[in-house]
C-alpha cells in the first residue's frame, strides 16, 4: 500500500483505502465497496442525460481534504450559533464532519428505544442498526460517483432511529458546520421512524465564515413505517465557494405521512437528489423545495416520485427565485407502477427570474403504467407581473425593495408549509440575507 | 410655493390612441375635488399617468405635486412626492401581508438606515384598521388575496390613512362596493379631510358624493374637462344623464 501524498485530497485511493484499517468488517465493506464503485464510475460527464444543464466542466473533488477534528474553542464558539431549532428535543452538532456534540436525550425517550446518536457511537454501540448499508442500493439520478464517494469515507453523520408507536413531540436538530477551508464532510443520515411513529427532524448545513471553499457530499435514507408521521427540513447555507451534493432517498410505507423541505440558499454549485418511493397503500409524501439563487450560483435539484403501491398520493413544489447570472435546474419524474391505481402525484416547479442574466430550466416528467391515476406537472418560468410591481411602486416602494418584497412573497407558499414557525423564520431571515449581499 | 396638484394642458395616449387631450385641473390642497364622466372618457388614464404607469406615453402637459414636477418620475418616486392612488382594481400580492406591505412603504420613505419604530407603527394600523371596522387579522392576511371587492377598497384606504400623502387620487373606489362599505371607506376619506390633503376622486356615479361632499365636481369627456361647478352640479348630472353632457356640454 502506497502512501498517501502529503496534499491528498478525498479523491485520493491510498487515503481512502487507509480508512478502512482498523474498522469492524462490515463497516470496512462498505467502505471498500465504495472506494471500488468510485473508482470505476466516470465523473458526470456532459452526455449523462442525468446532469443535462448541469455545468459538468467545473465539477471537481480536487483540493478537498477531510479536516482534523476541530478545536474545542471552535467547537464551544459554533456550539452558541448552533441554536437554529427553537425549543428542540435534542441537538447533535458536527464540525468539518466531526461530531463534537452529543445530544442528551430526555430519559423517557431514551428508554423507549429511541436513538438519536453520530455514526461512530452507532457503530460502536448498534451496529445492527447500520449493517445493511453494504446493501444500499445505487444513486438512480446520477450522483453514482458522489454517493460511492461518500460510502468510502462512511463513518460520518447520524442515526435517527424511532421505535414503533414512539411519538417524539418536538424537534431534533442537527447542525452540520463547515469551518476549515478545503476541507470535506461526506456525512450519512439514517433516519428510521417506526409504524405509527412521530418525529420531526431539522438539519442545518452552515459555514462559519461566509466565503468558504468546502465539499460536501452527504446522504440521507429517511425510512418512514406504516402509519408514521415524519418531517424533514433540511437547509444548506454552505460559504460561498462551496460544492454541496445530497444524495436522499424516502420510502414511506401504508398510511405513512412525509412532509420533506430542502432550502437552498449557500454553496457555489448545490445539488439535491431525491428519490421518493410510495411503497405502502395511502402513503402521503409531500416534497417542498425553496432555493434563493444569487451570483454565479447554480442549484441542481433531480427528483424522482416513484408510486410502487395503490391509493398513494405524492405531491412536489420546488419554487426558485433568481438573481444576477445564477441558475438553477429542475428535473422531476413521477413513475406510476402498473399495480398503482388510485394513485395522486403532483409535480410543480416554478420559478421566478429577477434578472435577465438568470437562467432557470426545467425538466418535468410523467411515466404512468396504471390506468385509474390523477397525475399533473407543470412548470413556469417568468418574472414579476408588472400590475404587482407597479402596485408596490405606486406606495413608494424603490424598485429593489419591491422586487424583493414580491419574490419573499412568491416563497411564502413553501415557507408557510414548514411545520415549526421558529424553523421558517430562521430559514426567511436567510433567503432574505440573499437580496442584500 | 403653490400648494395644489395642478395639471396643465396634459396629452397622453396608450399605444397610438390619444386618451388624454389637453386636460387642465387644479386641486388646492385641503380640497376635495371630484371628476365625474362616462366610461372610456379618461378618468383612469389620468389616474394611472398621474401615478407614473409605464404602459402611458405623455406627448406634452406638466402635472405638479406643490409646484414640483413629477411628470416622467419614477412611480415610487411620484408616490414618495405626496401622490397616492387609490386604485379601482387592486393587485393581489401573493405571500406579501399587510403589515409588511404598508411597512415597507412606511420604511421608504424614511431616512436611509432609520430606525423603525414597529411597535408605534401596530398600534397605528390597528387603531387605523379599526375605524375602517376591518378585523385585525388582516395585518397578516396578504395583500388583497382573496379578498371581497369591499376589503379590496378598504384596504386601499388603509394604505392612505398610513401614508398620510399630500393629495390622493381616488379611482372608482365606490365601484364593488355595498353601502354599509360605502359608508365605512367614505368615513375613513372624510376623517382625513384637513388642511394638509386634496382629494381627487374619481366616480362614475353620483352616489359616493352622497359621502363624501365635494368642494368641486368636474365633469370629464373625451380626455378633458368640460365643466365644472360646485357639489350640486353632481346632482344636476345625475338627474339629466350623461346624454345631457354629449348634448349641452361636449362641444362648448
Amino acid at each position: 500500500m502506497s502512501a498517501p501524498a502529503a496534499d491528498a485530497g478525498v479523491a485520493d485511493p491510498a487515503l481512502q483505502r487507509a480508512h478502512e484499517a482498523g474498522a469492524p468488517a462490515w463497516l470496512a465493506e462498505v467502505r471498500r465497496t465504495g472506494r471500488e464503485a468510485f473508482a470505476s464510475l466516470p465523473m458526470p460527464g456532459r452526455g449523462d442525460e442525468r446532469w443535462r444543464f448541469s455545468d459538468v466542466r467545473s465539477l471537481s473533488l480536487e483540493g478537498f481534504a477531510p479536516a482534523p477534528a476541530p478545536s474545542q474553542e471552535d467547537a464551544a464558539r459554533l456550539a452558541r450559533g448552533s441554536a437554529l431549532t427553537a425549543d428542540a428535543a435534542a441537538t447533535l452538532i458536527f464540525i468539518d464532519g466531526h461530531c463534537v456534540s452529543r445530544p442528551e436525550l430526555p430519559e423517557s425517550l431514551r428508554r423507549a428505544g429511541v436513538v438519536f446518536a453520530p455514526v461512530e457511537d452507532v457503530v460502536r454501540d448498534r451496529p445492527e442498526l447500520l449493517r445493511g448499508e453494504a446493501l444500499r442500493p445505487p444513486a438512480l439520478l446520477g450522483g453514482g460517483k458522489l454517493l460511492a464517494l461518500q460510502r468510502a469515507w462512511f463513518g460520518s453523520g447520524y442515526v435517527l432511529h424511532v421505535p414503533d408507536g414512539i411519538e417524539i413531540p418536538r424537534p431534533l436538530s442537527v447542525v452540520h458546520w463547515a469551518l476549515k477551508d478545503g476541507s470535506a464532510a461526506l456525512p450519512h443520515a439514517l433516519i428510521h421512524v417506526g409504524a405509527r411513529a412521530r418525529a420531526t427532524v431539522h438539519e442545518w448545513r452552515l459555514a462559519a465564515q461566509p466565503d468558504l471553499r468546502t465539499l460536501s457530499v452527504s446522504a440521507t435514507d429517511l425510512h418512514a413505517g406504516p402509519g408514521a408521521r415524519v418531517e424533514r427540513l433540511s437547509v444548506q447555507n454552505w460559504g460561498s465557494a462551496a460544492q454541496s451534493f445530497e444524495i436522499d432517498t424516502v420510502a414511506a410505507a401504508a398510511g405513512a405521512e412525509v412532509l420533506s423541505v430542502n432550502a437552498a440558499v449557500g454553496a457555489r454549485r448545490a445539488r439535491l437528489e431525491n428519490v421518493v418511493r410510495l411503497e405502502g397503500e395511502g402513503a402521503d409524501v409531500k416534497l417542498l423545495g425553496i432555493a434563493v439563487a444569487t451570483g454565479e450560483q447554480e442549484f441542481d435539484q433531480r427528483t424522482l416520485q416513484v408510486h410502487a403501491a395503490p391509493g398513494a398520493r405524492s405531491d412536489l413544489l420546488f419554487k426558485n427565485a433568481l438573481l444576477d447570472r445564477a441558475r438553477t435546474v429542475f428535473s422531476g419524474l413521477i413513475k406510476v407502477a402498473p399495480g398503482a391505481q388510485r394513485t395522486d402525484a403532483y409535480q410543480t416547479n416554478r420559478n421566478l427570474l429577477l434578472s435577465p442574466e438568470a437562467e432557470a430550466d426545467s425538466l418535468p416528467g410523467l411515466e404512468i403504467e396504471a390506468n385509474d391515476v390523477k397525475c399533473s406537472h407543470g412548470a413556469t418560468t417568468g418574472q414579476v407581473s408588472p400590475d404587482e410591481l407597479f402596485y408596490l411602486l405606486s406606495r413608494g416602494i424603490p424598485l429593489p425593495a419591491a422586487q424583493e418584497l414580491l419574490a419573499q412573497g412568491f416563497l411564502e407558499e413553501v415557507l408557510t408549509r414548514i411545520g415549526d414557525a421558529g424553523a421558517a423564520e430562521a430559514v426567511r431571515g436567510m433567503l432574505r440575507a440573499k437580496f442584500h449581499s | 410655493m403653490p400648494a395644489s396638484l395642478e395639471i396643465r394642458n396634459l396629452c397622453a395616449s396608450v399605444g397610438d390612441r390619444p386618451i388624454l387631450k389637453n386636460f387642465s385641473l387644479t386641486v388646492p390642497k385641503g380640497e376635495v375635488h371630484a371628476i365625474m364622466g362616462p366610461n372610456g372618457t379618461g378618468k383612469s388614464t389620468l389616474a394611472k399617468v398621474l401615478a407614473g404607469h409605464p404602459d402611458y406615453a405623455v406627448q406634452s402637459g406638466e402635472a405638479l405635486v406643490d409646484g414640483e414636477t413629477i411628470l416622467g418620475l419614477e412611480p415610487d418616486v411620484i408616490a414618495r412626492a405626496g401622490l397616492f392612488l387609490a386604485f379601482q382594481y387592486p393587485s393581489e400580492i401573493p405571500g406579501v401581508t399587510i403589515a409588511n406591505f404598508i411597512r415597507a412603504a412606511l420604511v421608504a420613505r424614511q431616512a436611509k438606515g432609520a430606525p423603525f419604530d414597529a411597535k408605534a407603527y401596530y398600534a397605528e394600523l390597528y387603531a387605523k384598521m379599526d375605524a375602517l371596522k376591518m378585523d385585525r387579522k388582516f395585518t397578516s392576511r396578504f395583500v388583497n388575496e382573496g379578498f371581497s371587492g369591499g376589503e379590496k377598497k378598504r384596504c386601499e384606504i388603509l394604505q392612505l390613512m398610513m401614508l398620510r400623502p399630500r393629495y390622493a387620487v381616488l379611482d372608482e373606489t365606490d365601484s364593488g362596493l355595498d353601502i354599509d362599505a360605502l359608508r365605512i371607506v367614505s368615513e375613513g376619506v372624510n376623517a382625513m379631510r384637513g388642511p394638509d390633503t386634496g382629494f381627487l376622486v374619481i366616480t362614475h356615479y353620483q352616489r359616493l358624493l352622497d359621502y363624501i361632499v365635494p368642494d368641486r365636481v368636474h365633469i370629464m369627456w373625451d380626455g378633458r374637462i368640460v365643466h365644472s361647478g360646485g357639489k350640486e352640479l353632481a346632482l344636476e348630472l345625475e338627474e339629466k344623464g350623461y346624454d345631457w353632457v354629449k348634448k349641452e356640454l361636449a362641444h362648448a
